[in-house]
């Protein structure tokens, strides 16, 4: 009895441990986040104060962030971004699709040869052939104007997408065969058991697709700055924003800067906690046979 | 009837590779090899041989017009430098273009991927050709395009769903990555810069400049290269270990609201990790809200400020802190994921034998885990060798060090790279660093990657 007890106390003793460590570590994760809401709500503008709680709240910072005043234009980067984002993940989830599904169910002479060579191209910085890829579309004539700067990331951004097929594969893998096999047998062709079949079953991870590569344009900072250079107002969001932590931005767009990324969070977020389901779902492998 | 190896040819003509099918081939197969389509046309595939044969046509006119120059600019890089005329009517002085080694070089590439695809388009015509032949020799009707089309739907389903995945990735990735390992064996940097200037190649002088001892080259690439190691080693399993020790926590019996934890830490990586960064880089600054914190606290004056970013050590530690900020919620993600998918009954037999948490920690969920997780691991442990984000956009690599050729203490080699090249423009030492990295992680990922059971066993699960 009196051994019942004391292992009771020590359960409750170490129950309490961890809701404090939990606490703590929450703390710890959210405070930056807080502070960036904080900060994007202050009515004093400028970068460096020496306090953290504002002394005063206003709306002004989305306000102005939204309507543009000024050299730096958010709400232009942000619909820039978004029409990447959009054209740029449905052609990359198409290429990753295609790519993995072949990987995984199609076997054909070249078959480890490109396993291979994506493994190997994998081991390359990404960026070393940004300076070649910048001549290859100046070659093509897209940075002439705005708009075809944007075409040219959409461009980048999918280009390089049959590579990242590993996740999309494993996925595919986990798909029992014996349901294409039945399939065959009612006379149906690999192309419509791509489409009619695997693709139904894949929702997970033709979500997931879709999300990694629509958040891509939102975070890249590389080729984006690269491609657009000084052409500010077909920026994305993420150089845009950096570009209002420049020196002779700073003190004016300071908490500008916390709004715009606040307003560009909250979708990324929705979206993101939305399809949480879908990205455990896709990387432990959903459908069993 | 058929001899037993004449048979196995015969029976599978499209499996002929290349050199097979030009040795067992007729007159008219071996032909092809110069007249692209000409077995089709023969046997009256009009469609196919005349597809084959204009993309023939294509090719040789390109390579007369243009590749034949191109791979003659490729090997000199340029001849005439770019050079001043006075122009007596204006009496101003103009610059007449000389060449371009930059773009010598470019369309010597792609000549060279032209070839490629020549080399390609000689074994399919032969090996289409071939395949007429045996089809006819042994009586079988010989499919029209229409017919060839709709292999694409079935049989050749590989060709139709890879064509436009691999074309973006050769134009995107195969043909700049080429260029740039040939950039570095030239002398393209800040002093030979095109158009004004002309490039050559210079063998693998770049090479031995970056290991020559004591250059300055060789003294920043070292430490960088060390530096780089050890952040990725370190922020590779920090973040893997918390992560599943977080996860593990908050699955236990004993943790109330596992939702709202879950929820609380996953939060951080619905914030863009560009944001993220940054804010950090403002929390962390001289006077950013850290410092202020502390400050409040008493813990340092109230002018002194801990130098976060700015301290060449304290500057990695900082580094590696907010990266298992930002790392820990996506090891607990996916974590969580693959604990609940550890069969139940493991855990219940090693209860009946008397395992305590340590023994079922370390003989089942660990090795579970490891076995599951290796890929994912080697992925992030090369994603940190070329973690460029988190240190550019949180420290830039800085504080600068006047020992090294412009790089930081805290720059990585891929940093230092790209500072290299936009920054410095020196693009052949751009191009080595890239080349060195590329052989680290390949030796890495032989050394890792082969030994993984799901490289070994591919098929183990399907």
């Amino acid at each position: 009895m009196i051994k019942m007890n004391s292992m009771r106390t020590r359960r409750r003793l170490t129950n309490t441990l961890v809701h404090l460590l939990l606490t703590v570590l929450g703390f710890v994760w959210v405070l930056p986040i807080f502070f960036v809401i904080l900060t994007s709500f202050r009515a004093e503008g400028g970068s460096s104060k020496s306090y953290i709680w504002p002394k005063g709240f206003t709306l002004d910072n989305y306000k102005n962030v939204l309507s543009g005043g000024g050299s730096l234009d958010f709400s232009r980067w942000f619909i820039n971004t978004l029409i990447v984002a959009v054209f740029s993940c449905l052609l990359s989830a198409i290429f990753v699709l295609c790519v993995s599904y072949v990987m995984s169910r199609l076997r054909f002479r070249m078959r480890k040869k490109y396993l291979n060579i994506a493994l190997i191209l994998g081991m390359f910085p990404g960026f070393m052939s940004m300076i070649a890829v910048y001549y290859i579309i100046k070659g093509l004539g897209m940075l002439e104007a705005g708009p075809t700067k944007l075409l040219a990331l959409v461009i980048v951004y999918a280009g390089g997408a049959g590579l990242g097929f590993y996740i999309a594969k494993g996925f595919f893998d986990t798909i029992p065969r014996t349901i294409d096999e039945a399939a065959y047998i009612d006379g149906a062709t690999k192309l419509d058991v791509f489409r009619k079949i695997t693709i139904p079953l894949s929702k997970p991870i033709i979500v997931y697709t879709l999300l990694t590569s629509f958040m891509g344009p939102w975070v890249d900072y590389i080729f984006a700055k690269v491609i657009l250079g000084n052409d500010r107002a077909y920026y994305t969001v993420a150089i845009g924003l950096w570009t209002m932590l420049e020196k002779e931005f700073i003190e004016y767009y300071y908490t500008q800067f916390f709004a715009g990324c606040i307003l560009i969070s909250i979708p990324i977020a929705a979206l993101f906690l939305f399809t949480q389901k879908f990205y455990v779902e896709s990387v432990s492998g959903a459908v069993k046979g | 009837m058929f001899g037993k190896k004449k048979k196995r040819e015969l029976r599978a003509p499209e499996e002929a590779g290349f050199c097979s099918a030009f040795r067992n081939g007729n007159a008219v197969t071996k032909g092809s090899a110069v007249l692209w389509g000409l077995g089709n046309i023969v046997n009256r595939q009009y469609m196919r041989g005349l597809l084959l044969f204009t993309f023939e046509a294509a090719i040789v006119l390109y390579m007369v017009f243009f590749g034949i120059g191109a791979l003659q600019d490729m090997i000199t890089l340029g001849t005439r430098e770019q050079y001043e005329v006075y122009n007596e009517a204006l009496g101003i002085f103009e610059y007449v273009l000389g060449d371009n080694s930059m773009l010598c070089l470019l369309y010597g590439v792609i000549t060279i991927f032209v070839l490629f695809v020549a080399a390609l388009l000689v074994s399919v015509s032969v090996k289409s050709a071939y395949y007429t032949q045996v089809k006819k020799e042994l009586g079988k009707p010989l499919p029209n395009f229409l017919a060839d089309l709709r292999s694409l739907r079935h049989e050749k389903l590989h060709n139709l769903l890879l064509f436009a995945p691999i074309m973006g990735i050769v134009c995107f990735t195969i043909v700049p990555l080429v260029f740039m390992i040939l950039i570095a064996f030239t002398s393209y940097d800040r002093n030979h810069q095109p158009p004004g200037n002309l490039f050559d190649w210079i063998g693998l002088d770049n090479f031995r400049a970056m290991f020559a001892t004591g250059s300055t080259l060789s003294g920043t690439f070292w430490p960088v290269l060390g530096w780089t190691l050890i952040w990725a080693v370190v922020a590779t399993f920090s973040t893997y270990i918390l992560g599943i020790i977080l996860a593990l926590i908050i699955n236990r019996q004993g943790t109330r609201f596992k939702g709202f934890w879950r929820f609380l830490f996953v939060l951080s990586i619905a914030v863009p990790q560009f944001v993220s960064l940054l804010t950090m880089r403002t929390i962390f600054s001289a006077n950013g809200p850290m410092n202020i914190i502390l400050r409040d606290l008493g813990l340092i004056g109230a002018t002194e400020s801990i130098p976060f970013l700015s301290d060449p050590t304290l500057a990695k530690l900082t580094i590696i802190g907010v990266n298992i900020w930002i790392g820990v919620p996506y090891t607990l993600l996916t974590m969580t994921g693959i604990l609940q998918n550890i069969p139940a009954d493991l855990y219940e037999a090693a209860k009946v034998d008397g395992a305590n948490t340590f023994v079922t920690f370390f003989k089942i969920t660990l090795p579970y885990m490891l076995f599951v997780t290796t890929p994912s691991l080697i992925t992030s442990f090369t994603g940190n060798i070329n973690n460029f984000n988190v240190i550019y956009l949180l420290s830039g690599g800085g504080p600068d060090s006047l020992n090294y050729y412009y790089a930081g203490e805290t720059d990585l080699l891929v940093t230092w790279l790209y500072k290299l090249t936009i920054t410095n423009k020196d693009y052949n030492l751009g191009a080595v660093i890239g080349i060195l990295v590329f052989i680290i992680l390949a030796v890495f990922s032989l050394l890792t990657y082969r030994h993984t059971s799901s490289y070994k066993d591919e098929e183990a699960f399907q």
